[in-house]
């Protein structure tokens, strides 16, 4: 039964999540968080052994598609709703280092 | 020459992402073209709008099998898997991927040298977009801002994980080199590392030689070709080897190959591992190719080159392992042996000169045509040629083209015909008697003697090997 | 007048669909202001939409089943060139730029849509008290929730204003608001309806459904939107189950059972447990066989959704990082960036949730939160498949009490979760459900009972909601409606 979840859990669940919380959010998360997580405490009891995940609760198998191009998007109506656009690409700001 | 000092050895185990030559994305139909304008081939599902929702393409899958059974593989029922991190190349900020549960496991691949590399997995997953850093000079550190592109957002990959199997850079080079041209000929990629379609990231670790462990590894990114690959690898194992030398730890981190400086950056510490939060894709259902789908795929996989080598060495009478062997195949021209052979001509000779003179003179201006290039064996063969008009009359053939009797005739290689050529090495036996006699008797120095007289009676057109052995033939008499 | 009077008389050129849109407008314009079941009407469209479908009748085409019918969509479901925000700050004026798989059916059926309906932000909460546009409110009583998170959409029918809305429904967004106003709310098998173009909250457990003021009607509305769709691969490829064949075939002989689980669970008001007896009374009296029915692992179901839900919703709103579309919020660097933005532009519950699945997917605890829900979810199907050996269909009470009031549940999440211990089973389980209103509680607001069948087992719902509906005591008629006195039942 994992232990409760702490302010440095919720502080770093929000870095990974990219959420900024103020400490007085950080607070009151954590104990609404606190306060969910107990009352999911109930189902870690439980004796699962031996029974599967349910992913998903259909039986699909092998849904394909073919290899046959479809239409793709105007590139004027993609980027009129992008922040911000330059030379036909959607403008970021400085990147500091490599995808993780 | 071993980038180590004594006592080292470098252990190599390589990542490969080959892009599959697909109509169409991994999971919608825009097109998957490397060059069109950017943005240009995007839909909400390759962009990740709000809503979308991916469908897997049924030749992507086909593809990835492909490659599976080529590497010795078990093609096995799997899953999709999200992997969760930020960064503004991916439009849903998770890429759809596969975890535990991969299409392909368990394979190998046996390298030109003959030995087997293993292959951990092989799967199934979705490129990002291309991200280009504006100011300071396009290096991600120093830049402005960047600009992205999606087009490459969804183009299907497969990942082939090798094990650390491989001991020099050289062989990892190889490695490379053999799995490309597996990937090319089975039809799912074209192999362009220059384009992109080929990527090759290096695990590298440093153990004392003979050491049954492992030492701690650095993957490293951002070599872009066979060479960068091998400069790459012997730096960072040298890197390593002073590291330990100097009583200091290899840190377990991601470090970037930099070309114009010819060393490795460290990137990003590995130690504090990314925690991507992996959970099964519940917008795609398992995948589990049909028995009969599994069985085609296998059924229908082209020769492959360690298969190739193995034809052309029984051909040649010559190991698979050797140079001329492995150039004929890496070259793609074995089907000049098989004409070769099919035309009862000699299978040595043919890998020879292929190996050879055909090698370097690729591209110089004419294909060669199997028929001219029998024709041309069987002149050498005979004796109507020598080696070094045959060498000749080949170049021009690669140059021009054309008909290899045409040519010789032209260049006024009168092919000595055997019966000639007797002739001519009786009469100077006959115009010689002294000198054969004591030939004969045994002083085999004499030999270049008559050579020298059968050359001028023949004005350079007899074939030196083919007199020589007329010589000693008569002598047996 | 009924989505299928409506439709009868548009096809015949009795009505123009013009008029009837107009006329929705009209009684939208009256009480909107009190309601706030929009967050977007669209008036023009609707009537170049209606103008359409008459000029398909006058050139004596087939407008379609729905012909001239208004409807309200719930504002997580995209709608080309017409802002789609969620409820949210983060897709404020965001336009896509395609419809939704269902948006094209109702379009194709004839359908004219007049606006975006109010939810809770991205679909999670129970009230719509979590729009970034201010909350609905329940039509019945302007000092109450509708219920939620498809409140907008309940509220829209509730009122009046259209015969037909669409919802989503995750862990009882449709059902539950459904039983709070007094209206017909229902949740399909999963697989059944399209999510293509739903802005997904949990890929696992949305589907989109109908809210009407009648079964027949939701029927009608539910056959438009159920089938198979090559945009989505959780989709079935077989043709869905008919919600309207058996429609007036009674239940004598249908056995029946009472989840008791759920119907005599802790929260479950005393008045809201009469109604659910009067419901069996009248099942009874039509001919069905009633009787006690088990499934165990549903009193996990809160615990199982309370990490499933979160852990997906986690990942499917990474994309909102102001890069591609929605609001951005610079920052000095990307990092920046991305902190500013989603920060500023999600809510406080979104966020929680946000954390929370974070938190049950991450290294270490992985196995004991989401794997562990996802282990409860066999159980509660097993569980399920027990029950359904000795029944045709399941009952229990929607939601555990009536209306609540504006800002009673707000102070502490977890009571506002346990607002769909009732509805959550059938989510996880993949099941379909619906909420037909049967009389009110003690207050006068209405209360819903909830029917429950196994999966593809449409036909057979419909059929029980229908007998209920026929036996249920006269409704109550919400106030806006009553002020217009054109509220045509």
């Amino acid at each position: 039964m994992p232990e409760r979840i702490s302010t440095a859990d919720v502080a770093h669940v929000a870095r990974l999540a990219r959420l900024e919380l103020s400490s007085e959010e950080l607070e009151r998360f954590t104990e609404q968080l606190a306060a969910v997580l107990d009352h999911a405490a109930d189902i870690a009891a439980l004796d699962t052994a031996g029974v599967e995940e349910t992913a998903h609760p259909l039986p699909l198998v092998n849904v394909l598609r073919d290899d046959v191009p479809r239409p793709s998007l105007d590139r004027d109506e993609v980027l009129s709703q992008a922040p911000q656009a330059e030379d036909g690409r959607f403008r970021v700001p400085r990147i500091l280092g490599e995808a993780p | 020459m071993s980038p180590l000092p004594d006592g080292w050895e470098m252990v190599i185990g390589l990542e490969v992402h080959t892009e599959l030559r697909t109509q169409t994305k991994l999971f919608c139909g825009c097109v998957n073209n490397f060059g069109s304008e950017p943005n240009t081939n995007v839909c909400p599902v390759c962009l990740g709008l709000p809503g979308s929702l991916p469908v897997l393409n049924r030749q992507a899958v086909e593809f990835a099998m492909r490659i599976g059974a080529a590497l010795h593989c078990t093609i096995q029922a799997s899953r999709f898997h999200r992997k969760n991190y930020f960064y503004p190349d991916m439009p849903k900020d998770y890429q759809i991927s596969q975890y535990d549960i991969p299409i392909n496991a368990d394979g190998w691949l046996e390298l030109p040298d003959g030995q087997r590399a293993g292959i951990v997995r092989a799967h199934i997953e979705e490129d990002t977009g291309k991200t280009t850093h504006v100011g300071g000079g396009g290096r991600i550190h120093e830049a402005d801002h960047s600009l992205v592109d999606y087009n490459r957002a969804g183009v299907p990959l497969v990942e082939i994980v090798g094990a650390p199997d491989l001991r020099s850079a050289e062989q990892a080079r190889s490695y490379v080199d053999e799995l490309r041209a597996i990937l090319v000929a089975t039809g799912a990629s074209d192999g362009k590392m220059e384009e992109g379609s080929l990527r090759v990231d290096a695990n590298v670790s440093v153990r004392p030689a003979g050491s049954g462990e492992f030492g701690t590894r650095c993957e490293i990114k951002n070599m872009n070709s066979l060479r960068s690959l091998g400069r790459a690898i012997d730096y960072e194992a040298a890197r390593q080897v002073v590291l330990l030398g100097d009583g200091e730890k290899v840190s377990q981190e991601t470090r970037h190959w930099d070309e114009a400086e010819g060393r490795t950056h460290s990137m990003r510490s590995k130690e504090e591992a990314y925690d991507y939060r992996y959970f099964a894709e519940p917008d795609l259902v398992p995948l589990d190719p049909s028995p009969e789908w599994r069985a085609a795929v296998i059924a229908a996989l082209p020769v492959l080159p360690a298969e190739r080598r193995t034809r052309v060495a029984s051909a040649a009478g010559m190991p698979a392992d050797s140079d001329a062997v492995v150039t004929v195949v890496r070259l793609d021209l074995d089907p000049f042996v098989t004409a070769a052979l099919s035309a009862g001509a000699d299978g040595e000779l043919a890998v020879k000169r292929l190996s050879n003179e055909v090698a370097a003179g690729l591209g110089s201006g004419h294909p060669l045509d199997p028929g001219a290039f029998v024709d041309l064996l069987r002149l050498e063969t005979s004796g109507a040629l020598t080696t070094a008009q045959a060498r000749t009359v080949l170049k021009t053939l690669l140059a021009e083209g054309g008909d290899p009797a045409t040519i010789a005739r032209d260049r006024g290689f009168e092919a000595l015909g055997a019966g000639e050529l007797s002739s001519v090495v009786d009469q100077v036996i006959a115009e010689n008697p002294a000198e054969w006699e004591r030939f004969a008797a045994g002083e085999d120095k004499l030999q270049g003697v008559f050579m020298g007289k059968i050359k001028a009676a023949t004005g350079g057109n007899a074939d030196l090997k083919a007199a020589g052995a007329l010589l000693r033939e008569r002598r047996l008499h | 007048m009924s989505a299928a009077e409506i439709a009868a008389d548009v096809a015949a050129g009795r009505r123009s669909a013009l008029e009837v849109v107009e006329e929705s407008l009209a009684r939208i314009a009256g009480a909107e202001a009190d309601v706030h079941a929009f967050n977007l009407v669209t008036a023009e469209v609707a009537r170049e939409q209606a103008a359409a479908v008459d000029a398909v009748v006058a050139a004596g085409g087939h407008p379609g089943p729905l012909a001239g019918v208004p409807v309200a969509l719930k504002d997580n479901l995209c709608t080309r060139g017409i802002p789609t925000t969620c409820s949210s700050r983060i897709l404020a004026g965001w336009l896509p730029p395609y419809d939704a798989t269902v948006v094209g059916r109702l379009r194709a059926a004839g359908a004219v849509a007049v606006g975006k309906t109010n939810l809770d932000e991205f679909a999670m909460g129970s009230s719509t008290e979590h729009s970034a546009w201010g909350p609905t409110r329940n039509p019945h009583d302007l000092d109450r929730v509708p219920g939620g998170s498809s409140g907008g959409s309940a509220a829209a029918v509730a009122a009046g204003f259209v015969p037909l809305a669409l919802g989503s429904d995750t862990g009882g967004s449709i059902r539950q608001p459904a039983a709070l106003c007094g209206v017909v709310g229902v949740k399909p098998t999963y697989g059944v309806v399209s999510r293509y173009g739903l802005i997904a909250f949990a890929s696992s457990l949305d589907q989109i459904g109908p809210f009407a003021t009648s079964v027949a009607d939701a029927a009608l509305l539910f056959d438009v939107l159920a089938g198979p769709d090559p945009l989505d691969s959780t989709c079935l490829g077989d043709p869905p189950p008919s919600a309207s064949a058996r429609l007036g075939a009674g239940v004598e002989g249908l056995r029946i059972g009472v989840v008791e689980e759920l119907a005599g669970a802790d929260g479950i008001a005393p008045d809201v447990r009469a109604r659910l007896d009067d419901a069996i009374e009248a099942l009874v009296k039509a001919g069905a066989v009633v009787d006690s029915a088990s499934v165990p692992a549903a009193v996990y179901g809160l615990s199982a959704y309370y990490l499933i839900a979160p852990a997906e919703a986690s990942s499917n709103l990474a994309r909102y990082d102001g890069v591609r579309y929605g609001v951005r919020r610079d920052g000095v660097d990307i990092g920046a960036m991305y902190n500013a933005t989603r920060s500023e532009g999600f809510g406080a519950e979104v966020k929680r949730r946000i954390m929370l699945g974070t938190y049950a997917l991450s290294a270490g605890y992985f196995d004991a939160y989401y794997g562990q829900a996802q282990r409860v979810r066999t159980l509660i199907l097993r569980d399920f498949a027990a029950a359904y050996a000795d029944f045709d269909v399941l009952i229990s009470p929607t939601a555990p009490g009536t209306a609540f009031a504006l800002g009673a549940k707000t102070a502490d999440p977890l009571t506002m979760y346990l607002n769909d211990i009732c509805t959550i089973p059938s989510n996880l389980a993949g099941h379909p459900a619906l909420s037909v209103p049967f009389g009110t509680g003690d207050d006068g607001l209405p209360v819903g009972v909830q029917v429950l069948a196994p999966a593809l087992g449409e036909t057979v719902m419909f059929q029980v909601a229908a007998a209920l509906e026929a036996a249920a005591p006269p409704a109550p008629v919400s106030l806006p409606r009553a002020a217009f006195d054109g509220g045509v039942r």
